[in-house]
């Protein structure tokens, strides 16, 4: 029995290489498809470990609060606030400095360092040079990605202007931080290492800079573990309301800790809606394809029966062949998605600037995606083999009784003649095997619509770019002031170097309140009629500023869970710091941010600072930019400019390298499991017939015509598999959108023609390509041997 | 057909020049074929001296693995001998290509296998028709198939036909191109006598009507008995050619 066994392995060895072709497409089916899921689980869970152990040695703190000037000795009256753990107090503004080679301005942010000890929370990473020291107030250090873009050393000096004044800074040391693993100017979306820096300096230096000798305007808490959020964030409000306190908040709407964690989610989306989609569709697939391939071995299976094999024994022989595969597959994409997920995640890491990176992969996921591949081919294996040892041997040993085809619905109407006797037997063939047909149509379709629901993505991307950046806003420059300034600031910029037109607008830092739902939120005030900026409706409308109420874009009121007519509570954080009631009036669509709006007059009113703009957006002649920036810069008034081409460069940048990255590999992988699922079809579909191909090749048929009929059924299912993928690709991308979006931007369902024609293309290329190595084979059929097998 | 055609259809082998097959059809000489199968060697035929006159009825008489097949398959063109020479009608095959080869099927050869190899997806006239397609001069599916006594199966699938039926659509196949020769690998090889009776019948109402010269592999000694003349292949060698000057009709055979 034993040498038995060891033949039969031997046959097992032979049958694999034999076939090694299609065991090598059925592998990298099932290898893309577990390829993906351990690369995305492995890529989501290593940033996600690394994030958590950079906060925690870093000492990432839980709640930040501004205020105007607080005495120090607050910081033990915060320290005894129930649940707070730790208080680093600080001096934080923002700073304006000359860069060559960037046109506007560039904005930073100065943060303090606790003098001569190591800071409680927020602890800064020193890449390079040294911390600055205690007697000299000029040494800085810069963040790292600032240094980069700028390619700035230790050495180097840096103009600054710190509270209205000039000042030369030595650059001392490079550093990054748990507080700004992205670094996002405020007003922005997305970090611009190039416009926006921060820097560090000493305590005593900020001091004197600002004036806040023993005081803080900045303070950072840890809490415990055990804390209430929401509670300790009351309290700090209620200390430092006194000193000019402007609401605290905790991490969720700190800037960098909530686009990172919007990159995160994102990337969990692309985890949890893209790999199993493919996981189950590479199973499917799977399962064909081995049940196939069984089905060929069918006379084999007749003859080991007939030689006294039990039906396990011989069950056992197959499951071992697939197994084998499916072995060889799920190797194949552990290691390709050990290795794309450790690149992806050194990519993300590399990006998101972490000081280190851990790679740890989830052995449940291995586990999972393995067992799940298994099962898939081992059931369509187990069926076909069941299939084959339902007969009779001596019955299986025959290969299936000629065929019997029936005259179709197409031959009574007399549509066959038109294709001729190819056409024909083309036609018949496909329909008398209906559910055959249906299948490898079936498997196409499902490749086509996995391209187009990964190809969709970078439609989307686009979409969502050009309603943002080019339809909803239509200004060159975007100024914002230092403080609040008077309506007649307007004509003041119409007259600075190339400025056509000037609209203002307000800004005001605000908290949203519908319910339990709170959001931390600005408001931005625009005027009626305004044309810099428009917003849309929900159905992509444009449509006018209501001039009362406020406006939500879709994102915050899904947030809110608000309606149009919903009453909200809306906490003021400025000036007098008002809390009013303020009923939606609008909700439009945005797929990036989140945003409120108002009519400038009424926000005005509510806040009762009399009529100002925070800022205005511009249009300006393009060669005047130049001039424009230099004399903005130089103004003590502004705050920041920012260029809406520069911010649509930077964002579609970020979005290139975040998530483009991600979807090329899905891409990659979905244009594998086409080829893959195509190639296995046409290398069937030859040995089922190779004999009646062979025949014809005797009767005199070239291999070009005989080839044409079996390729012919290849390119029939081939087009009809198309038109179907495209509408399955379509609701796949639709499946994805509704599990996507996250708080930075969300995905319109757009799916472009040119993506079902790149999807059509990759099918179509791949037919030609498997077309091509199967004709091949056609030419090496046997024509002797096929004389003398049975029909 | 694109470069295939002119080989021998050019250099004198004419489909309708019916006076010119008086002579051979094939003159074999040293026709010598091994099969290298790993490390060893398969001589399956070592030097076979043939000639089959045109119009003749042939039968190849041999026990398996003595080369008969071998040399069907040479001489119908699928197959390349290892050594010496097959004339077809003064034309050696061995220096044709693949093109010219599959070229030569197409016009000069009917092929009848033991297992029919009927395309099961087309109706028995589609059978027919498909291969009188690519013919110059052909019967019309429905002649063919009257030939073989078959004219109320016409629209049927293989499927729906007897193995004699099968082999006889097999038969109207073959001949419907008014081939010179018509090659039967063991043709009732898979049939019962009685329905076996009735396929040489069609073979030899076909030999008689269209003078196709047709040589039939076979190891039933009884169907000998019928043939113009008998070969008797063994060991890859001519072993006797026997004339036969009264041959029987199939129905007076029996086995």
């Amino acid at each position: 029995m034993i040498r038995l066994l060891a033949i039969l392995d031997r046959k097992l060895v032979r049958d694999l290489w034999h076939i090694r072709g299609q065991v090598l497409a059925i592998a990298l089916v099932i290898a893309a498809g577990v390829a993906t899921m351990v690369m995305a689980t492995g890529t989501h869970r290593s940033l996600e470990e690394t994030r958590a152990a950079y906060y925690d040695g870093y000492r990432f703190a839980d709640i930040f609060a501004y205020a105007n000037r607080a005495p120090e000795v607050m910081v033990g009256h915060l320290a005894e606030i129930p649940g707070v753990a730790r208080v680093e107090s600080r001096i934080v503004d923002t700073v304006l400095l000359d860069m060559p080679g960037v046109v506007e301005p560039v904005r930073g942010q100065v943060l303090s360092l606790p003098e001569g000890g190591i800071a409680a929370l927020n602890a800064i990473v020193l890449r390079r040079g040294r911390l600055p020291s205690a007697n000299h107030p000029d040494e800085v250090v810069v963040s790292e990605a600032f240094a980069v873009a700028h390619g700035l050393l230790p050495g180097d000096a840096i103009q600054a202007n710190l509270n209205g004044r000039r000042r030369d800074l030595t650059l001392v040391g490079v550093a990054l931080s748990p507080e700004f693993i992205y670094a996002i100017a405020p007003g922005d979306f997305v970090p611009d290492d190039r416009r926006f820096g921060i820097f560090w300096m000493g305590r005593d230096a900020l001091e004197a800079a600002y004036d806040l000798d023993g005081a803080f305007n900045n303070v950072t808490l840890a809490i415990t573990r055990t804390a209430v959020e929401e509670d300790v964030i009351r309290a700090v409000d209620d200390t430092l309301r006194p000193y000019g306190g402007i609401g605290a908040f905790g991490r969720d709407d700190h800037p960098s800790h909530a686009f990172i964690d919007g990159e995160l989610d994102e990337l969990e989306a692309l985890t949890t809606v893209v790999p199993p989609i493919f996981l189950i569709v590479a199973a499917f697939l799977l399962n064909l394809v081995t049940g196939r391939l069984i089905d060929t071995e069918r006379e084999q299976i007749g003859l080991m029966k007939a030689f006294g094999f039990t039906s396990y024994g011989v069950g056992w022989h197959y499951v071992k062949l697939v197994l084998v595969i499916a072995f060889l597959g799920i190797a194949i994409g552990f290691a390709g998605g050990y290795y794309t997920g450790r690149g992806l995640t050194a990519l993300y890491g590399g990006f998101f600037r972490f000081p280190f990176l851990y790679f740890s992969l989830d052995t449940a996921t291995f586990a999972a995606a393995g067992l799940i591949s298994m099962a898939a081919a081992l059931a369509g294996a187990l069926m076909a083999v069941r299939r084959a040892i339902g007969l009779q041997p001596a019955v299986a040993m025959r290969p299936p009784p000629p065929a019997s085809y029936k005259r179709t619905v197409f031959d009574r109407l007399y549509l066959t003649w038109a294709f001729g006797a190819e056409g024909r037997m083309v036609l018949r063939h496909m329909l008398r095997w209906p559910v055959r047909s249906s299948l490898t149509a079936l498997g196409i379709a499902l490749s086509t619509a996995l391209l187009i629901s990964t190809l969709f993505f970078l439609d989307a991307m686009d979409e969502m770019l050009e309603l943002f950046f080019f339809d909803n806003q239509r200004q060159d420059v975007t100024v914002s002031f230092t403080l609040p300034t008077e309506d007649a600031v307007a004509a003041d910029l119409l007259h600075m170097p190339g400025v056509h037109a000037v609209e203002l607008f307000r800004s005001v830092p605000a908290r949203l309140i519908n319910g339990q739902l709170r959001e931390r939120m600005g408001i931005t005030g625009r005027d009626p009629g305004a044309n810099l900026t428009l917003i849309t409706d929900i159905d992509g409308f444009d449509v006018a500023l209501p001039s009362d109420g406020i406006v939500l874009n879709d994102a915050l009121a899904e947030d809110l869970d608000a309606r149009v007519g919903d009453l909200l509570t809306v906490e003021i954080l400025d000036g007098r710091q008002p809390t009013l009631t303020v009923p939606v009036s609008l909700v439009v669509r945005e797929y990036i941010g989140r945003a409120a709006y108002m009519d400038r007059t009424a926000l005005n009113r509510l806040v009762g600072d009399g009529q100002v703009a925070s800022g205005a957006y511009l249009i300006v002649d393009s060669d005047q930019h130049d001039a424009l920036f230099y004399d903005l810069t130089h103004s003590p008034a502004v705050e920041g400019v920012s260029r809406r081409r520069a911010s649509f460069e930077t964002f579609q940048q970020l979005i290139d390298q975040s998530m483009g990255t991600t979807v090329i590999v899905y891409i990659a992988f979905a244009s594998l499991i086409a080829i893959g699922v195509v190639y296995n079809s046409a290398r069937i579909s030859l040995s089922e017939r190779a004999r009646e191909l062979a025949s014809m090749r005797v009767l005199g048929f070239y291999r070009r015509e005989v080839a044409v009929l079996l390729l012919g059924e290849l390119a029939a299912l081939t087009l009809i598999a198309i038109p179907i993928g495209c509408v399955m690709g379509y609701y796949l991308a639709s499946l994805m959108v509704q599990e996507f979006g996250n708080d930075v931007f969300r995905l319109p369902l757009i799916v472009e023609t040119s993506t079902y024609a790149y999807a059509a293309i990759v099918v179509v290329l791949a037919t030609i390509l498997s077309g091509a190595l199967v004709a091949r084979r056609v030419a090496k059929l046997d024509l002797i041997a096929v004389l003398k097998t049975r029909d | 057909m694109p470069g295939a055609g002119t080989v021998i259809g050019s250099e004198g082998i004419d489909n309708k020049g019916r006076s010119r097959s008086e002579g051979l059809t094939f003159s074999i000489r040293g026709l010598t074929k091994v099969y290298h199968m790993g490390e060893t060697s398969v001589h399956a035929l070592r030097g076979v001296d043939l000639d089959l006159p045109a119009g003749e009825f042939v039968v190849l008489l041999g026990p398996s693995g003595s080369g008969k097949s071998t040399l069907l398959n040479i001489v119908g063109g699928l197959d390349r001998p290892t050594d010496g020479a097959v004339s077809f009608r003064g034309r050696t095959l061995g220096d044709l290509s693949e093109g010219a080869l599959t070229r030569f099927r197409r016009d000069h050869v009917g092929f009848i296998f033991q297992f029919y190899n009927l395309m099961p997806s087309l109706t028995a006239r589609e059978n027919v028709g498909l291969v009188a397609e690519l013919a110059r001069n052909p019967m019309t599916p429905e002649e063919a198939l009257a030939l073989v006594g078959l004219t109320d199966w016409m629209d049927h699938f293989p499927a729906q036909l007897s193995g004699g039926q099968q082999q006889r659509v097999a038969v109207a196949r073959a001949v419907a191109k008014r081939p010179e020769v018509l090659l039967c690998d063991e043709p009732t090889g898979a049939l019962d006598s009685e329905t076996g009776i009735s396929v040489l019948e069609a073979l030899t109402g076909i030999n008689r009507e269209l003078g196709t010269t047709t040589i039939v592999i076979t190891h039933n000694v009884v169907i000998a008995d019928m043939a113009d003349r008998v070969v008797t292949i063994a060991d890859g060698v001519v072993h006797e050619v026997r004339q036969n000057d009264s041959p029987k009709k199939p129905s007076e055979l029996a086995w």
